[in-house]
């Protein structure tokens, strides 16, 4: 066994780039004329790029069959460290006032929900490639369902809304990856739908019309037609008492992603900010290190949830389209990593976590220039934080020993 | 498991990518919005996030007396402001502020309304710190995140309360002044004229302010004073050069009584005004840098109006001076000449209707010609003159010697006197049977009933008998091109005859005086000719005007004063304007100290007082 295995370039190249890139970015995050947080921090990562290193190292030898074999395990010390967390968790970041930090001794260990979400992926590939067809009905769905649906009420109690989205993104991609129909995904997430669009009579009248029509050209099974349709209806109806139930800093990172000037004091002040500090680099940005709204310190959490603001506001628009240039290489190689492994267990869980990359990277962008609204969720490689780090390599290592094995096993060329 | 065949993995495969590929041409499409499209606006924003314009005050011009004396200049001030990016932090830094140097609560709450006024700016702290102040809290810089301390030029009026209503004073802008655009070009916090001459002459005077930005950090400290962006600098105002005489100004303060309310002024025969000055007055300097509420409140709650111009806002019953309106209307008329004797002499009164009107003499002044009734100031015979006039002739002519028009001094807030245009305004005010024309005429004809005029208009009338008969408006800067010539319509030997006659004024009469100078100083002698009178006030004693010229064959100053309440004996308007027409003429050695003045007679009449006063009898 060589030391230095001969790695998928398709795969390294994105992700050496990304893990460069980030950590000259986050360089820049800790240069500010005031005294923020993310003085300093660099030089941790670096130790954070060190351990991630020996971490991916260790996943790429380890066989995805031992890995199908502990995922059960796994699944199961993350849905308890969870449990812990709700317990005796801590806040951080734009989330102070939540429980999603274990720590010990004032000490942060990591955050559990991070685990989760790979300990989910894994159980979920061991669910779906035992099974003989993909899912074909709700009833099919049920046992997969509640693999993802543990973790992500666990996190929604802390409450950590970025992180619970992440694990409905891993729901939804790798149900797609097994062969589920995109029709029963989409009557799966019209309940959501509905909920989204019932702040308008009008807008969800249209909408279970909508429903109701594709439900009678696809004709499912009759009662999940009609299951389908009552989830319809019934999220409909507790949509008000819903969002009344939620924390006021909730509703209000809703409205203001909506409209962020409506508060700018407030709470659209990330929302505002950041798009400030982007809008402000222009085609090439105000140079590395030298952005004054992140110097000055306006642009708020410029190591973590918006570092990517940084990129924007020092390298400009072309700065931005090198950054998610590296991310879609980076998926497109892990897309042709998962169709071409050599089984279906590690198929799905590659995709699986190119679904977990992709929900961080759409989200925690989007956010930053207002597509998406503010979850405190961050960015793969450049935000700062150890136990996201570590996750990443663990990932990216699981994905270079998938695609080593397909070439060994001579599927690759297929 | 089923589903897994390469051909499915393709299809899915290129299906995910698509997704991919949206997600990410949505991403790109976004950044390209923020980042290319709309970079312009959010340059902006990040621009007013971190840069804070501080202006810098442009020096206003200086305003010079007719020599070229200082009335108004500029000296190095400073000014203390902070910045803060709450009003909650602001107050923090002034508690701080307050263990240093001393801030009341008042103070306090004034500073939070600026801050909360334009939260973006600076807002002032001190708008005049002393030298003590700034260094204190330049020492205590530290712990005073957000001071910005400048220099200014600050205004100072070297010669104080003297020229108070004459320079007026300057202030911050208020925000009403803005919205009603009163001061165009100014912005909140600039520095503008609010009375007198720095009001009149404010476009002139203010220049441009300048600005300069300093870098502030997203908790409102500041990080560098001197940003990269280009300063404006300021462009100074204009030097106003004005007409007064600064030691004449001076030196009618330094002789005005002390508690009376009146006014001064002092005009050539050109028009050109060498003094304004209204009692009681303020100093001016305290306005600048922003006055405290409670001197501010003081001043407009005193019962005085010390604020108030009195020489062009207070209007007086014109009383005896008004008599030579009476006699240069008769004479222009061609209904008399300065020999002519009215039928009846006086005996202290006379008969109208079922109705006695007096003269102010008791005793009668006897049959008087026109020089004569003048000296004497003899109502008997100027109730005779008006009513040989008719009323509707002394109304129509009063309104064309400028009567009923304002002076047109070239100072805000002037008032309009009060001078009826025709019989009509009697009709409207009494009804047409409640009035009577010959008992107003008689009014009218020694400057009583509804006519009120301010100083500065009595004395405008005086500058016409001073030299040729024309006059025109008065003026501090410069002449208006637009302002009204009238004409008494007078001829040489008419207006010869008239100064002769006030001559006799001074001479023999009312203000008997050939005034001269304290014995053992120079005894030069000046020999003026003015007119005295006594403005009835039904509220209390009665009011003294005297309104003089020297010297009096060729005069180059009139000089008129007005006092209230001082009653009808007191000699002290006479000698002021004797005193200030003295200096002006003979020079300041003249005028010795201007405490006590003795008052001498020519050498061919007996002593008499001075505290001869006429009053008009009674009224209708």
């Amino acid at each position: 066994m060589k030391l230095v295995p001969s790695l998928d370039r398709s795969l390294a190249l994105p992700a050496f780039g990304l893990v460069v890139y980030g950590l000259i970015v986050l360089y820049s995050a800790g240069q500010t004329d005031v005294v923020t947080q993310a003085q300093g921090v660099w030089y941790h990562q670096f130790i954070w790029v060190g351990l991630g290193l020996v971490a991916a190292w260790a996943t790429f030898h380890v066989s995805p069959r031992i890995l199908e074999w502990i995922a059960p395990a796994v699944y199961v010390f993350s849905l308890v460290l969870l449990g812990v967390t709700l317990v005796v968790g801590t806040g951080a970041g734009t989330a102070e006032s939540s429980h999603s930090w274990l720590a010990i001794g004032g000490h942060r260990l990591g955050q559990p929900s991070e685990l989760a979400k790979v300990a989910t992926v894994l159980m979920l590939a061991r669910h779906l490639s035992s099974r003989r067809e993909p899912p074909r009905s709700l009833l099919d769905l049920t046992v997969s369902g509640l693999i993802v649906g543990l973790p992500f009420l666990l996190v929604m109690k802390q409450p950590d809304l970025g992180s619970a989205i992440v694990f409905i993104g891993i729901f939804f991609a790798m149900m797609f990856w097994c062969g589920v129909r995109p029709r029963l995904l989409f009557l799966i997430a019209s309940p959501g739908l509905s909920l989204l669009l019932a702040f308008s009579t009008v807008t969800w009248g249209g909408w279970i019309i909508a429903v109701t029509v594709v439900l009678a050209l696809w004709r499912p099974y009759f009662w999940e037609g009609v299951a389908i349709w009552m989830a319809n209806a019934v999220m409909g109806a507790v949509a008000l008492p819903l969002w009344k139930r939620l924390k006021p800093y909730q509703q209000d990172r809703l409205l203001t992603f909506l409209n962020p000037e409506v508060d700018p004091q407030k709470a659209g002040y990330h929302a505002l900010q950041s798009k400030v500090a982007i809008g402000s680099g222009g085609w090439f940005g105000t140079g590395y290190t030298q952005g004054p709204q992140k110097r000055l310190a306006f642009l708020p959490e410029q190591h973590t949830d918006f570092v990517f603001s940084v990129v924007g506001e020092e390298l400009g628009f072309i700065g931005v389209m090198v950054a998610l240039a590296l991310f879609f290489a980076l998926f497109l190689g892990l897309l042709r990593v998962a169709r071409r492994a050599a089984d279906p267990f590690s198929s799905l869980v590659v995709f699986g976590i190119a679904g977990l990359f992709f929900t961080h990277v759409f989200e925690n962008v989007g956010m930053t220039v207002n597509v998406m609204p503010i979850t405190g969720i961050p960015l793969p490689f450049f935000s700062y934080g150890g136990s996201f780090f570590l996750i990443c390599s663990i990932c990216l290592g699981l994905a270079f020993r998938v695609s080593n094995d397909s070439r060994l096993s001579g599927y690759a060329d297929a | 498991m089923n589903g897994f065949d390469s051909y499915q993995l393709q299809r899915r495969s290129t299906a995910a990518q698509a997704v991919l590929a949206l997600a990410f041409l949505l991403l790109a499409g976004a950044f390209f919005r923020v980042q290319v499209v709309e970079h312009d606006k959010y340059q902006l924003k990040a621009e007013t996030n971190r840069l804070r314009p501080v202006s810098i005050e442009a020096p206003r011009g200086a305003i010079l007396d007719y020599t070229g004396k200082v009335i108004a200049e500029n000296v190095p001030g400073y000014s203390v402001k902070l910045i803060a990016y709450s009003l909650d932090s602001l107050r923090a830094v002034l508690g701080r502020m307050q263990r240093v140097v001393p801030l009341d609560s008042g103070d306090l709450k004034v500073i939070g309304g600026r801050y909360l006024q334009a939260r973006y700016q600076p807002a002032v702290v001190f708008g005049d710190a002393d030298f003590a102040t700034v260094s204190r809290l330049e020492e205590h810089r530290a712990v005073l995140p957000g001071m910005v301390i400048q220099s200014e030029p600050k205004r100072l009026y070297p010669a104080g309360k003297a020229v108070a209503h004459l320079v007026g004073y300057v202030s911050e802008v208020t925000e009403d002044d803005l919205d009603k655009n009163r001061y165009p070009g100014a912005e909140l916090g600039t520095t503008v004229g609010k009375a007198g001459l720095e009001r009149e002459y404010d476009d002139t005077l203010r220049g441009a302010d300048g600005v300069h930005y300093i870098e502030v950090n997203a908790r409102g400290r500041l990080v560098r004073e001197q940003a990269t962006t280009a300063a404006l600098a300021p462009t100074p105002g204009h030097t106003l050069r004005t007409t007064i005489d600064i030691d004449l100004q001076k030196y009618i303060d330094s002789i005005w009584p002390a508690g009376v309310r009146g006014a001064m002024v002092a005009m050539t025969p050109t028009g050109e005004v060498r003094a304004l000055y209204s009692a009681p007055t303020y100093d001016p300097n305290i306005f600048v840098g922003g006055i405290d509420a409670d001197t501010w409140r003081d001043l407009n709650t005193d019962s005085a109006k010390p604020l108030l111009d009195r020489a062009i806002i207070g209007r007086y019953p014109p009383a005896s001076p008004f008599k030579l309106a009476t006699a240069a209307m008769a004479l222009r008329r061609g209904l008399i000449s300065f020999d002519t004797h009215m039928p009846i002499p006086c005996r202290g009164g006379i008969q109208l209707g079922n109705r006695y009107f007096r003269c102010w003499k008791k005793e009668g002044h006897g049959s008087l010609d026109l020089v004569g009734a003048i000296a004497a100031s003899c109502d008997v015979y100027f109730y005779q003159l008006g009513l040989r006039l008719g009323l509707d002739a002394i109304l129509q002519d009063g309104v064309l010697m400028g009567f009923r028009d304002r002076s047109g001094i070239d100072l805000p807030s002037e008032q309009s006197p009060v001078y009826p245009a025709s019989t009509a305004y009697f009709d409207q005010r009494y009804g047409p049977r409640n009035w009577s024309a010959p008992a107003v005429t008689l009014n009218f004809s020694i400057g009583q009933g509804e006519n009120t005029q301010t100083l500065i208009n009595m004395i405008k009338f005086y500058r016409a008998l001073a030299g040729n008969g024309e006059t025109s408006d008065p003026y501090l800067v410069r002449p208006d091109p637009k302002a009204k010539t009238f004409d008494l319509g007078l001829t040489e030997a008419q207006l010869l005859g008239l100064r002769t006659a006030l001559t006799a004024v001074a001479e023999r009469g009312t203000a008997s005086a050939i005034i001269g100078a304290t014995p053992g100083s120079k005894t030069r002698v000046l020999q003026i000719a003015g007119k005295t009178g006594t403005a009835q006030n039904p509220h209390g004693k009665d009011h003294r005007w005297f309104i003089a010229m020297a010297p009096a064959d060729k005069p180059v100053l009139i000089v008129g004063g007005i006092m209230e309440n001082v009653g009808l004996h007191d000699p002290t308007v006479v000698r002021n304007v004797y005193l200030a027409l003295r200096r002006y003429v003979l020079g300041p050695d003249s005028s010795g100290t201007a405490t006590k003045v003795q008052i001498t007679i020519p050498e061919d009449s007996a002593p008499t007082s001075v505290e001869m006063g006429d009053s008009a009898g009674t009224r209708p």
